[in-house]
């Protein structure tokens, strides 16, 4: 199963972490600066497998960001390789193209929720997750208009 | 109240305007976050929801990347969960699902609204309770939830039904009782037409299977339909992770599924399935020779892909495929070696593990010259990761494949002078190690010594230091195979010796104590039986003189040498050291003939050998008999106490007449007895060495000690894991009679355990050592060098590659010139404590808590299955075994229902009274052929359908726990 979901800028920033197996905030703050350390200093050629603490990390670089996932050793790197790229290329049917957008970062979690669940890949079809989010979207869009009319405020304010 | 509530929620930063902050922010980030943090605690104690779930949302973006502390919003996240708003509730249960664990308090309040939400009508809300379920699920959310968990296992909404299946694995896992309910559903699941839920429910299969494969055997026939119809390649990697796990256990299995497998290998172009239909097969159907050939030559094809991924993967294939098929190696060998020298660090170790799985007691040799050769060209790093493989490699199973010692010592010494060597700790243990085991590689280590310790360029490296005390330690230890004594006592005290840290320096003086004590008894005894023969050979002693003479100035070159690149001789006296150059040189005329010590341990201890030797020591010794290190300065102290006796009680010698007098025999008499002493044999001490003490009558040990063992019986385990052995250097501080008395012990030890090593001999055919009886090699002990040319006379200059692929070629067994030193053993004791630990922690590895529910041991299943019969109500307090009826019951069910789908479709849930017997037999896990021609039986039905079959499965029974 993936045990964590990583993303890490060029700089070594994090832009997203998902966690499917129980760390406690100490320990995520040392894997994720483990992680960026091995990952950030391998070079462009290299493959895209590290072996940590009895763990494979699956790590793919896309425009500055790396796409990390850790995985049981038994588990399969090239399908690993293939559900990180699934990811990126829902975020790019999404967001247009994968950069460091504001936005962006915020919604992916839903979006890898909808792509992953309690480690497990769950939906292999681009179109059924993109249809999904939208609809959430709408759902959220709809309770927003709804929050931010003025009346509504008014109404929440003076009750 | 309102007013700031109002002004929060018109003037509040959405997260946007918080990460736009944080890019722009000029007071530093913690400063930043010190105060949003603030400003969030401001505003999610709004009323209003909106309010508080944009500042859970920051707070939760701030966790997650910055490692804030979200704890203590626990309570506002469970609100902003119960909001009716979706906005916010999708805000709640992120935060949630991300910030809680066991110990969240919170974790009581949101069982009902998760109920609440999970049978909600709009999916979208029932798809965040499970994922949230999923993250965060409790042994008590776990049961309290399962009936819901149920429900949505048949949700016609494919999108819900997927994620529920998904979460059945976190709900196995925390409540395993949920099995009972849920196990069937899911196992329907695995005939869904719909590809995403069939995907999830292979997953968790794939999952659970990991944990506990016999568990899982009986819906092999499912597994095999997937595996054939399926087009789905991530589906597939999962049924095939499945077999691999199913098909050891099932011989039967494992023949029906290679076929199917195989045709994936060769159809497939997705590189990721077509891996883990090799790793598959090399991993578990590795006994189908076609299929491991075929699988093989996808390696290869992997192997010589420029992408360094699936380089990698094939490497890995292969160090999977090693063990048993030697060949598939050999014949990629080049690709192999050449990868050894990739730039990428993680191939390079992997060739390396896969190089050293090939290693055997033909190839060592070979395989080790190459690998020390890559140390030498590679990074610090890759080349410690190579030097370790090698030395532990070759210790393994007490130096199991080494047969040529002398060769293993010169590589011992070659690996210590290898640049960046960090292995020195482990080196030194091993030239310890193989000097108290191996008593014919002894003369080797000592020349090994010689060249170490004369050598004053390896004293400035720290990192060698520990391989000099094992070679100084050698050095005195195992002096009478020494060609030059004096050579060795001198470089014991050189002055750069100052540069190591006191605890080796002391074990130079404890050596040069011992090669001292050797050298006088060696000459006095001499002296004494051969006296009258003196004057018969004055050539060869005055040509002995002149070698040693030019041997002592080629000592006197390395102290001035010393002094010249004006090196700080430490706690040496300067004008004194010149002194004892002066006095060496007074013999020097050197003609260069230091080779020519041919007999020079028969009888080449001359007088003025001796006591220049003993002035120079003593020259050296003097200032170190005012060191502040105690122990230093108590051994220098030893050692000018003996050269003052000897200079007392033996006027004879240090005064030039020749014959002795009567009463210096009890001076003899003395240092024989010390070099007894000394010479006395330290061997390898077993772990169990303690309880072979007799205990003396009328001692009461276990009394009221016997407790002691549970305490101590953990602390005892590590250190037997790697066999512990008399530290060398407690050994030399004993006084010699102490010393005799723990050797006496060591040799009835070692002579106890020849008679365990029998079989080992008559293997190997070896003479066998004689526990008394030290330091005598025999006389057809072929030199080593003369071995070493004969069995590998290759060139250094030689492509490695080439060598390589020579050793890794040659399988038959080279002729070696001499039979294999005997390696001293202690006992069984000595191993066996570490193999019963590893059986120990592969144990613990499996206690999933699946795994101790579904599988519990095999006693447990029989006694459950009987249960079963008879019990048909669940019992509360026995749980566990009845979750066990369930499951035994379920895959009976689903077991049977495959059978019977096609022809009878409504007969589920019902099953045959024969049939459950064969179950019962093969969860008995008594007769493993029973359960395998089960097995066989249900595949045939599978295939033929008969209808005996059917007919026979007429008289049902109604299945009383579904």
């Amino acid at each position: 199963m993936i045990h964590f979901v990583l993303l890490i800028s060029r700089q070594g920033k994090v832009r997203l972490t998902k966690w499917y197996s129980p760390y406690s905030q100490k320990e995520r703050t040392k894997v994720i600066r483990e992680i960026s350390g091995l990952m950030l200093h391998r070079g462009p050629k290299l493959c895209n497998f590290v072996e940590w603490g009895g763990l494979k990390v699956v790590y793919k670089r896309y425009a500055s960001l790396y796409f990390c996932m850790c995985i049981d050793p038994e588990d399969n790197e090239l399908e690993t390789l293939e559900v990180i790229h699934h990811f990126v290329e829902i975020l790019d049917r999404y967001f247009g193209s994968v950069s460091e957008q504001l936005y962006f970062l915020n919604l992916a979690y839903y979006i890898l929720d909808e792509l992953v669940i309690a480690g497990e890949i769950q939906e292999s079809s681009k179109k059924t997750v993109a249809r999904l989010i939208s609809a959430q979207d709408s759902l959220v869009e709809a309770a927003k208009e709804e929050a931010s009319s003025i009346s509504n405020i008014i109404a929440q304010a003076t009750k | 109240m309102a007013g700031p509530s109002m002004m929060e929620t018109l003037f509040q930063r959405t997260l946007e305007d918080l990460i736009k902050g944080m890019r722009l922010q000029l007071i530093g980030e913690s400063a930043f976050i010190s105060k949003a943090v603030e400003e969030i605690r401001r505003e999610i104690k709004s009323t209003d929801l909106h309010t508080k779930s944009i500042a859970l949302q920051k707070l939760t973006y701030l966790n997650s990347l910055h490692d804030v502390d979200m704890s203590w919003a626990a309570f506002h996240a469970v609100e902003c969960m119960s909001s009716s708003r979706f906005a916010d509730k999708r805000i709640g249960y992120v935060a949630a699902s991300q910030s809680f664990n066991e110990s969240t308090p919170v974790l009581l309040l949101i069982t009902n609204q998760l109920r609440k939400d999970l049978t909600s009508v709009n999916e979208h809300e029932a798809s965040l309770a499970l994922e949230c379920l999923a993250k965060i699920g409790t042994v008590d959310l776990a049961r309290d939830l399962t009936p819901e968990v149920f429900t949505l296992l048949s949700s016609s909404k494919v999108f819900v039904r997927k994620k529920s299946i998904g979460v059945t694995m976190r709900v196995f896992e925390k409540y395993p009782d949920a099995v009972r309910v849920c196990f069937k559903r899911l196992v329907e699941n695995l005939e869904s037409s719909d590809p995403q839920s069939l995907s999830a429910t292979v997953g968790v299969f794939c999952e659970l299977a990991a944990k506990d494969p016999l568990s899982y055997l009986p819906l092999a026939p499912e597994f095999y339909r997937i595996l054939v119809d399926s087009k789905n390649n991530w589906v597939l990697i999962k049924v095939l992770k499945i077999f691999a796990r199913l098909a050891p256990l099932e011989p039967r299995l494992a023949k029906k599924v290679t076929e199917p497998i195989c045709e994936h290998m060769r159809r497939t172009g997705a590189k990721s399935l077509m891996f883990e239909c090799v790793r598959t097969v090399v991993g578990s159907l590795s006994e189908y020779e076609s299929a491991v050939k075929l699988a093989v030559v996808k390696i290869r094809e992997l192997l010589l892909e420029d992408d360094p991924n699936l380089k990698y993967l094939g490497l890995h294939a292969l160090s999977i495929v090693a063990p048993k098929h030697s060949w598939a190696v050999l014949e990629n060998k080049e690709v192999v070696i050449k990868s050894l020298s990739d730039e990428d660090a993680n191939i390079k170790l992997e060739s390396l593990r896969l190089v050293m799985a090939m290693v055997s007691e033909s190839n060592i040799i070979e395989i080790s010259r190459v690998l020390v050769h890559y140390a030498l060209k590679s990074d610090p790093e890759f080349c410690n990761e190579i030097l370790g493989s090698i030395l532990s490699t070759c210790s393994r199973n007490f130096y199991e494949i080494v047969m040529d010692f002398d060769w293993y010592v010169s590589l011992l010494g070659e690996m210590s002078r290898t640049p960046h060597c960090q292995k020195s700790e482990e080196i030194e243990f091993q030239l310890i190690d193989v000097g108290m085991r191996v008593r014919d590689a002894r003369p080797e280590l000592v020349r090994l010594a010689r060249s170490l310790l004369i050598d004053p360029a390896l004293l400035g490296n720290p990192f060698l230091h520990r391989i000099l005390s094992a070679a100084a330690w050698v050095s005195g230890e195992y002096v009478e195979f020494s060609l030059n004594p004096f050579e060795l006592a001198e470089a014991l005290i050189q002055p750069r010796a100052s540069l190591l840290p006191t605890s080796i320096r002391v074990v130079y003086l404890q050596s040069v104590f011992k090669i001292l004590i050797f050298c006088v008894n060696s000459y006095l005894s001499q002296t004494e039986t051969l006296a009258d023969l003196e004057p018969e050979v004055p050539d060869s002693i005055s040509q002995r003189e002149n070698s040693e003479a030019s041997d002592l100035a080629s000592v006197r070159a390395l102290f001035e040498r010393e002094h010249d690149e004006a090196f700080n001789p430490g706690v040496l006296d300067r004008p004194s050291t010149d002194n004892s150059i002066e006095d060496i040189g007074n013999a020097a005329d050197g003609d260069g003939q230091t080779s020519t010590f041919v007999s020079f341990r028969k009888n080449g201890f001359t007088r003025e050998s001796i006591v220049n030797l003993v002035n120079l020591v003593e020259v050296a010794m003097r200032p170190l008999s005012v060191s502040l290190e105690v122990e230093m300065l108590e051994r220098t102290c030893n050692i000018l106490g003996l050269i003052e006796v000897l200079k007392r009680e033996l006027p004879a010698v240090f005064q030039n007449e020749k014959v002795l007098e009567k009463e210096e025999l009890e001076v003899l008499k003395l240092i024989k007895l010390m070099n007894d002493a000394f010479s006395e044999e330290l061997g390898p001490v077993s772990t169990s060495a303690q309880e072979r003490v007799p205990i003396p009558d009328g001692l009461v040990l276990k009394d009221n000690l016997a407790d002691l063992d549970e305490v101590m019986g953990d602390v005892k385990l590590p250190s037997s894991s790697s066999f512990s052995l008399e530290s060398p250097y407690n050994g030399q501080r004993m006084d010699p009679a102490s010393c005799n008395v723990q050797s006496k012990e060591d040799s009835e030890a070692s002579s106890e355990s020849t008679s365990l090593l029998a079989e080992h001999r008559k293997r190997h055919g070896l003479y066998y050592l004689p526990s008394e009886g030290n330091g005598t090699i025999s006389n057809d002990y072929p030199p080593a060098n003369d071995l070493k040319s004969g069995d590998t006379n290759q060139d250094d200059t030689e492509d490695f590659v080439k060598l390589t692929a020579q050793s890794l070629v040659s399988k038959k067994k080279p002729n070696y010139a001499k039979p294999r030193p005997v390696v001293v053993k202690l006992d069984e004791g000595e191993s066996v404590p570490v193999v019963l630990k590893k059986r120990d922690s592969r144990d613990d590895l499996l206690s999933g808590a699946v795994r101790d529910i579904l599988l519990g041991d095999d006693a447990v299943k029989l006694s459950s299955s009987i249960k079963g019969k008879e019990k048909v109500n669940a019992d509360p307090l026995d749980s566990k075994e009845n979750m066990h009826d369930m499951e035994n019951s379920s895959h009976r069910k689903s077991s049977s229902r495959r059978s019977k789908q096609r022809p009878h479709r409504k007969e589920r849930g019902q099953t045959n009274p024969e049939k459950l017997g064969v179950e019962k037999e093969e969860h008995g896990g008594k007769v493993k052929s029973k359960s395998s021609h089960r097995h066989g039986r249900q595949k045939s039905r599978q295939k033929a359908e008969g209808s005996s079959d059917i007919i026979a499965e007429t008289p049902v029974i109604p299945d009383f726990l579904l």
